[in-house]
């Protein structure tokens, strides 16, 4: 099934934002990472496991009436760092936009380590994580240094 | 430079330069020369967890200085028992004092006390995370030693699981490139993520269980106590405790110039008859740590140690 089925499953949302080419099976944490709840008011339309030319399976996801913002995106690198971002107006791609994975996350995700400083809530200062490697992807504590065990760490989005 | 959280903060022609003013500083960590190089200075001491040599020393390397100390004090009296964060804590010190020495059962502490002040901020300990202030007293006393810290053989032997001061060492050792041998029992191995990057940054590591039969060509025997509290499982304990007991009877066969350390307090790791040996260097290890405690106290309140300490100084 080509792509421009599986695009289909969905009708064509008027405004909004539609975010592409999520891996498989991390749809409902991508939701959970920008915020979007059961209380969102706005209509959200979830798409999992449709075949992709580029991916074998994916997961899409369109959000009615809200255009997300780079920084709200760039969260998602976590678990969707290839993912394709279109703001759609009118009906028509009206931008494109994709997810970038900056030296450092900043208030993302909490430390994994349960003896990490940062596991005191009431401690204000921002949760880091500075990105040690790319591909593949290596995060670190920034107080701590320790290595994050990133199946562990996407439970752990603030 | 801020503060010493890690011995990433420092490079390794700083670290030389700190144990050179180190040296010149000895008459005074001695009491034989007085030079109140840090007079008008505060030193903050917040100790959240036990500690005997940490902390005396940092007190007594200001107090030599002509600096002042102010303490924390117990735990369970100051605010943390009504649950002041450690954001605020620091920031109260801070007010108060031009520099900061921190333990801290937690680790990010030290960097996270960094992020939240204005001063500098020393690192006594965070959790099982770094003590780069020992790290550089233990440079001190195998430079003294061997007179040089490269390419030296050193065995890190016990818990180097939860061991800070092995961690920051090894990092430390293998910048100077030294062969690294880590003895430990199973569960008290060096944590993988350490060992993998010592070996990206060129370390020459072996990991053994024995280490007796390691020592013959060592340069220095780093011996630390198996700390029964970081085990939450008492068993677990019992199966690794005395894992190793170095004997006086066990050092026939090794280098004359090796020296044994180790950071104190120990238990059983290290036999009595050591003690009376010309390898056992722990006392002056412990001692060493005024003097370098001294030296990073100059280094980071920007205060240069004079060149002719004798001239400078004064009797007392």
């Amino acid at each position: 099934m080509s792509n421009e089925h599986s695009m289909r499953r969905v009708t064509a949302i008027r405004n909004g934002t539609v975010i592409d080419h999520i891996p498989q099976g991390q749809a409902l944490a991508v939701l959970d990472m920008l915020g979007i709840s059961d209380a969102t008011s706005v209509p959200v339309s979830l798409v999992m496991n449709v075949p992709s030319k580029k991916m074998g399976n994916k997961d899409i996801i369109k959000v009615e009436d809200r255009e997300l913002t780079q920084g709200e995106l760039d969260r998602l690198a976590l678990v969707a760092p290839d993912a394709n971002v279109a703001i759609i107006r009118a009906y028509t791609v009206a931008e494109k936009m994709t997810i970038n994975l900056g030296d450092e996350m900043v208030n993302v995700v909490r430390c994994t380590m349960s003896n990490c400083i940062t596991s005191n809530l009431r401690e204000p200062l921002p949760h880091r994580m500075k990105v040690v490697s790319r591909d593949p992807l290596e995060l670190r504590c920034h107080y701590c240094g320790r290595p994050q065990d990133l199946v562990k760490l996407v439970k752990n989005v603030i | 430079m801020t503060g010493l959280i890690t011995m990433d903060d420092l490079t390794n022609e700083e670290i030389l330069e700190i144990l050179e003013d180190a040296d010149r500083l000895l008459p005074v960590a001695r009491g034989e020369l007085y030079l109140p190089l840090l007079q008008g200075r505060i030193l903050g001491n917040l100790f959240f967890e036990p500690s005997t040599r940490t902390r005396m020393s940092f007190e007594t390397a200001m107090k030599r200085l002509g600096g002042d100390v102010v303490n924390l004090g117990d735990v369970k009296t100051s605010s943390v028992v009504k649950g002041e964060t450690l954001f605020d804590t620091i920031q109260m010190v801070d007010g108060y004092t031009d520099i900061i020495a921190m333990r801290h059962p937690r680790q990010g502490a030290a960097q996270y006390a960094q992020d939240s002040a204005r001063v500098p901020i020393l690192n006594g300990g965070d959790g099982a995370g770094h003590h780069p202030t020992q790290t550089m007293l233990d440079l001190f006393t195998i430079k003294q030693a061997h007179g040089k810290l490269d390419g030296l053989k050193v065995i890190l032997a016990g818990d180097l699981r939860f061991g800070r001061t092995v961690h920051s060492l090894s990092h430390a050792l293998t910048r100077f490139g030294c062969e690294l041998v880590f003895a430990s029992p199973d569960i008290l191995k060096m944590p993988a993520e350490i060992v993998s990057d010592l070996k990206a940054h060129g370390g020459a590591i072996t990991e053994t269980e024995d280490l007796y039969s390691m020592m013959e060509d060592a340069d220095v025997v780093y011996m630390t106590r198996i700390q029964k509290e970081r085990f939450s499982d008492e068993d677990e304990y019992a199966k690794v405790a005395g894992a190793y007991k170095l004997h006086a009877n066990d050092l026939s066969d090794v280098k004359a110039g090796m020296i044994i350390m180790h950071p104190l307090p120990r238990v059983d790791e290290i036999h009595p008859s050591v003690d009376s040996t010309r390898h056992a260097r722990y006392f002056e290890q412990a001692f060493n740590g005024v003097v370098a405690r001294m030296a990073l106290l100059c280094k980071l309140l920007g205060v240069e140690v004079p060149a002719d300490v004798e001239k400078a100084g004064g009797a007392l």
